[in-house]
């Protein structure tokens, strides 16, 4: 985290989170808008659907479909044709485009979709966890975890940026903790239109529906060719980790403020624990580390920014000298019993030199809060790995018993 | 007028996909862009890194060909290019009456300056035959097969051009692969029309109606002849032009030849079922003005 607030405050506002999302799209210039109200993604929608009534979206269109599906479907349409597309989803509706998230990405059309993670049905749950976006990890899209509204707004530019530059052709999923971020008011400093023209260049891409080129999209591969396809798009993604380095380092350079690219990390360099995460919940976990290193214990953090492409050589220079290392996920793996970070890091250690032990807790789910004890409790749990290895690889935290 | 289907796609002889396409190209001409599902129309045309296609060709996926279309013309509208350019969404029966039904209804209702053309030969023909909601009344398909106790499909035709006059298309026409210049015509005027127009062309499938590759136009025009596909056009939802049949030729003559119907001149009751399928041609005879 690289920033200069004493500088920001005379630019912030006070607005809500998705405000703050719709604004940067604005920002960003798109020419098409498609989506479907769900809750807690509805209020960016409406704010765009005020921004579009009121003008101050110049050549844009928004279409009001009638479902998920189709929201995504149109943009498939509108990138297609060399529009700069946008939408916005969580949970269900995000369930819902699972099929067209593939075509999206095989086509290899960058359009940016913010999602304001939450849980799936059933039970039916409004609140949030990160099971919507995790069940898409392998879809082809770009997934980043932002930890706050300044963030996501921020991030919002950057994810048109690395979707469309001409090496990299992915659509970006650009992930915000329903509620926590998406409802929340912060003071936070809007997307100035100026300088995002400067960071952000027209979308022009090379092949487009054109009458005047014709081309075809979408054809029909068999055996022969079909994997070349799939190849071209894992390199995609293996460019893409250094774009979005880039993107992150352009746009501190250009408005002062950064996060991270692939990952972060806070109080890391001499960390014996290190836990890991994505989203809103990083802060928490800030402040606990802030108040456990006041006691003497060694705690770091990895914030995990980029979840696909999954950054392994980053992760493993940040945790390769810790002596334990915790993952905290707001998902599961059901049938697995593990969250999807815990997994994934895990998985990257073998076959190397790195000999860490590595645990997992799955957390907040379906809005459970997160209170500091819990985290407290985890470390508590991380040192008696380090005192005497691993008892238990992966759990649920604060389970309540009298409802099992 | 320059077919913009090329030659060589890999269609069955007969096919009535390819002339479905290549009668709604020669209508439509250069500037257009075509949206086309799943199915034969896709697999048959698109072999990469091969293509038919002499215009810019998206592929949706089975069911969102209307939503895909809807986003073309946004994209086209914002960028300042909607000029002469006319975009086209062709999807077959499964893709427009049934998996895409939603996202047809929701870009009709919106009001997209788009026409869908219906490629309709009456099942699923890319999966294997199997029935759809525009599969007739006793056919046999895969899934409503012909046995000892069942004629077929007990269900009448999906009524999809009411469907989409009801909701307030200002163009709306059936026509038939057998009659390239009326389905020409008619695709002309859905183009030239301001706003979502429909076109359902009924398009005999030699693999799955069962007849010989050479009687594709053949077959069309009988089902035209005994009145079990009448062709008219539909302005801001009222009738305007039907195609009269001056002596309609009986049923029996269409279902003769084709061996999705062989079942009712086979089977013991087979009879009373072509008198249904002749009622239901003498209804549309009445409800056209056929005469």
């Amino acid at each position: 985290m690289r920033r200069d607030y004493e500088n920001e405050k005379k630019d912030m506002v006070v607005v809500e989170g998705s405000y703050a999302v719709a604004s940067a799209v604005k920002a960003c210039r798109p020419n098409v808008i498609s989506a479907y109200p769900i809750t807690p993604q509805t209020h960016i929608v409406e704010e765009l659907s005020q921004f579009i009534a009121d003008g101050e979206i110049p050549n844009c269109e928004y279409v009001m479909v009638e479902s998920e599906f189709s929201a995504l479907s149109a943009l498939v349409g509108s990138s297609a044709a060399g529009a700069r597309s946008y939408s916005a989803t969580t949970s269900q509706g995000l369930e819902l485009m699972h099929e067209v998230l593939f075509n999206v990405s095989g086509m290899r059309l960058p359009v940016v979709m913010t999602i304001a993670n939450r849980a799936v049905s059933a039970p039916i749950n409004i609140w949030n966890d990160q099971q919507d976006s995790i069940s898409q990890r392998d879809t082809g899209w770009i997934q980043l975890y932002a930890e706050d509204t300044q963030e996501i707004s921020d991030m919002t530019a950057q994810a048109f940026k690395i979707a469309e530059d001409p090496d990299i052709l992915l659509p970006v999923m650009t992930c915000m903790d329903g509620f926590i971020l998406s409802h929340v008011y912060e003071p936070v400093v809007l997307l100035d239109d100026d300088l995002v023209a400067e960071y952000l260049p027209p979308f022009e891409p090379e092949l487009k529906l054109d009458p005047k080129n014709p081309k075809t999209f979408g054809a029909f591969a068999d055996p022969n060719s079909y994997t070349e396809f799939r190849y071209l798009q894992q390199q995609a993604m293996d460019k893409a980790l250094k774009k979005i380095e880039d993107a992150a380092d352009e746009f501190y350079d250009l408005f002062g403020r950064y996060y991270g690219g692939l990952i972060d990390t806070y109080e890391t360099d001499d960390a014996d624990i290190i836990l890991m995460a994505m989203g809103s919940i990083v802060g928490t976990i800030k402040d606990v580390i802030d108040k456990l290193r006041a006691n003497g214990v060694k705690v770091g953090l990895l914030k995990v920014r980029s979840f696909r492409p999954f950054p392994v050589e980053a992760i493993h220079n940040v945790i390769k000298d810790a002596k334990v290392v915790v993952a905290l996920d707001k998902n599961i793996s059901i049938g697995l019993n593990e969250g999807a970070l815990f997994t994934e890091t895990k998985g990257s250690l073998y076959n190397t030199k790195i000999d860490v032990p590595v645990i997992g807790f799955m957390i907040g789910q379906g809005g459970r809060d997160i209170p500091v004890e819990t985290i407290e409790n985890i470390v508590d749990e991380a040192k008696k790995v380090m005192d005497s290895g691993i008892t238990v690889e992966s759990q649920f935290t604060d389970l309540k018993e009298e409802l099992l | 007028m320059k077919s913009l289907l090329a030659p060589g796609h890999r269609g069955c002889a007969g096919c009535c996909d390819a002339m479905a396409a290549k009668f709604t190209l020669m209508a439509a001409g250069e500037d257009c862009i075509v949206v086309s599902p799943t199915g034969c129309l896709e697999v048959m045309t698109t072999p990469y890194p091969e293509s038919s296609w002499e215009i810019p060709w998206i592929h949706s996926l089975f069911e969102n060909n209307a939503a895909v279309a809807s986003g073309i013309e946004a994209a086209l509208k914002a960028k300042g290019e909607m000029g002469k350019t006319k975009i086209i969404a062709m999807g077959g029966d499964g893709a427009t009456l049934d998996i895409g039904m939603r996202s047809v209804s929701g870009a009709f209702e919106r009001g997209h300056d788009f026409t869908f053309v219906c490629i309709d030969n009456e099942a699923y023909m890319n999966t294997g035959v199997q029935r759809s909601g525009a599969t007739p009344f006793a056919a046999s398909t895969t899934t409503s097969p012909a046995g000892t106790v069942s004629f077929g499909n007990i269900r009448p035709k999906k009524n999809m051009p009411a469907i989409i006059a009801a909701h307030g298309s200002p163009y709306v026409a059936t026509t038939s692969i057998g009659y390239p210049k009326d389905m020409i015509r008619k695709v002309k005027a859905a183009v030239d029309v301001e706003g979502p127009t429909y076109v359902h062309a009924h398009a005999p499938c030699t693999t799955g109606w069962g007849f010989d590759t050479s009687k594709t136009v053949e077959v069309a025009k009988m089902a035209v002849e005994t009145c079990l596909w009448p062709l008219y056009e539909m302005e801001d939802g009222e009738i305007t032009k039907v195609k009269k049949v001056k002596n309609p030729k009986p049923v029996e003559d269409y279902l003769k030849m084709q061996r999705r119907f062989k079942h009712l001149f086979t089977k013991e009751g087979g009879d009373e079922m072509i008198k249904k399928i002749q009622a239901l041609a003498d209804e549309n005879i009445e409800k056209f003005g056929l005469q």
